[in-house]
């Protein structure tokens, strides 16, 4: 039953893979992205990888659909037609496809339990994680404390995204509005904001009621993760997702003047920052770099104090790069043809026509 | 006691299923845009409720149930205003007139955007 359900989702998998390749148009393109995210993240749990499938499911089919969607809101939605002949790039693929699988008929058969990667670390992970970390889910005890430099990595490289993201994109925001009055300012949104608020009625309403609870279950996500699937890194995608949800329906001028551009980006060096100084302070009590149980005079303890901070190091750092990337790619567009203001003043006045 | 619980959380999933597989066949045979959404939109918001709700009587554990309570909350929120807002987007972009001009060989045709 269970190789059924494999069969079936890896058959989707592929059909919507071929699907990717051959469509023209951008946004079918990217609803599909968003689908195969979802389906592989079933696939992941079906092989009880609730984690990976937890991760995949909010970054794969979430947030990056989202940036997606931002990306060909500036760049347009048809693919232009490239004329140029793909043998070259074909044979290549084809070869190195084929010595890849020609790798692969080395390989241990899948599932074994005789696998180099079972019997190297994995068994001390399975035996010794409980008493050594004191976590009941694995796979945090991994990755935020035996693997805690590894996941370091991961956040800085998160970090370095979000900085080249503002290094090309970041542009002077429209010097027109920041000498104006701040009044005119005001009542400019205003206006875009009661024109935006007959179309999307029904959308805004249910969206500030579900608001809360997306920011609730971020927080969950992001302090559970020692007993349960989760960690900072999915919580900074669904709180990242909370705040894209407002900006869409209220307006990009709306969201900018709730959330501060200056304490996000702040916020994403925080988090490096935090995760960064736990290891020195293990450091520095004579331990090794992220060696948690130098913080606390219980060695569990410690170890506890740390995978709090450094999640919390994380899940900072995750949602603040993603709004950071968010609004520099919204800002860009706005920048470009200022579509918002011009084309509901435009409505507003086929509406006075009327 | 037992088998009743049994009995009614089979026929809530049967149900659901069921309901599943009519918004799947409504959104191959249906003519237009707005009717295949139509089939979606409402099968799919009952479909996931039954399902749900027969897990839930399946389920002992009172805090699995409290979850699947919320997801249900969740879901009776968020399916109904997602079928709301592709078809004010639809109407927005005048999506039935254009869907209108084809020839009825391909109005059978899945929608392609």
């Amino acid at each position: 039953m269970e190789s059924l359900i494999d069969i079936v989702l890896l058959a989707f998998l592929v059909g919507i893979a071929f699907a990717i390749v051959w469509m023209k148009d951008l946004l079918a393109v990217i609803m599909l992205l968003g689908i195969y995210g979802l389906l592989s993240a079933s696939f992941f749990v079906a092989m009880d990888a609730v984690d990976v499938a937890f991760t995949e499911a909010s970054v794969g089919a979430g947030i990056s659909t989202l940036l997606m969607l931002v990306t060909i809101a500036m760049t347009g939605r048809s693919e232009h037609p490239v004329r140029h002949k793909p043998f070259l790039a074909l044979a290549v693929v084809i070869i190195t496809g084929s010595l890849l699988i020609y790798g692969t008929l080395d390989m241990p058969y899948f599932g074994s339990a005789q696998a180099p990667v079972h019997q190297h670390v994995a068994p001390r992970y399975i035996n010794d994680s409980i008493e050594e970390v004191g976590v009941p889910n694995i796979v945090t005890s991994v990755l935020a404390s035996y693997r805690a430099f590894d996941t370091f990595g991961e956040v800085v490289v998160i970090f370095t995204a979000g900085m080249g993201v503002l290094a090309l994109l970041s542009v002077v925001r429209r010097p027109k509005n920041t000498t104006g009055d701040k009044a005119r300012d005001i009542a400019k949104i205003d206006l875009i904001n009661d024109s935006m608020h007959e179309q999307h009625l029904v959308l805004r309403i249910v969206t500030k009621m579900l608001i809360p609870f997306i920011f609730l279950y971020a927080f969950y996500v992001q302090f559970h993760g020692d007993y349960g699937p989760g960690g900072g890194f999915q919580a900074g995608v669904i709180f990242a997702s909370a705040i894209f949800l407002y900006a869409m329906l209220f307006g990009m001028s709306t969201a900018r003047r709730v959330i501060n551009q200056s304490f996000i980006q702040l916020l994403a060096a925080i988090g490096v920052l935090l995760y960064g100084s736990v290891g020195v302070v293990s450091l520095l009590n004579g331990k090794n770099f992220f060696d948690y149980s130098a913080l606390s005079v219980d060695p569990i303890a410690g170890q506890h104090l740390g995978i709090l901070l450094i999640e919390l190091g994380v899940g900072c750092t995750v949602a603040s790069v993603m709004v950071i990337i968010f609004f520099s790619f919204a800002d860009r567009k706005d920048n470009g043809q200022n579509l918002e203001s011009n084309g509901i003043e435009n409505n507003l006045k086929e509406n006075n026509k009327k | 006691m037992d088998t009743f619980i049994n009995i009614s959380s089979s026929v809530f999933l049967l149900t659901g299923s069921f309901l599943c597989i009519s918004g799947g066949v409504g959104i191959l045979r249906f003519p237009d845009f707005y009717t295949r959404m139509h089939a979606v939109g409402v099968t799919e918001t009952l479909a996931t409720a039954m399902i749900l709700i027969g897990l839930m009587l399946h389920n002992p554990d009172f805090f699995v149930d409290i979850k699947l309570m919320i997801i249900l909350i969740m879901s009776l929120f968020i399916s109904p205003t997602a079928s709301h807002a592709l078809a004010s987007a639809a109407m927005r972009n005048d999506f039935s007139q254009k869907n209108n001009e084809k020839p009825d060989s391909e109005q059978v045709k899945p929608w392609n955007p």
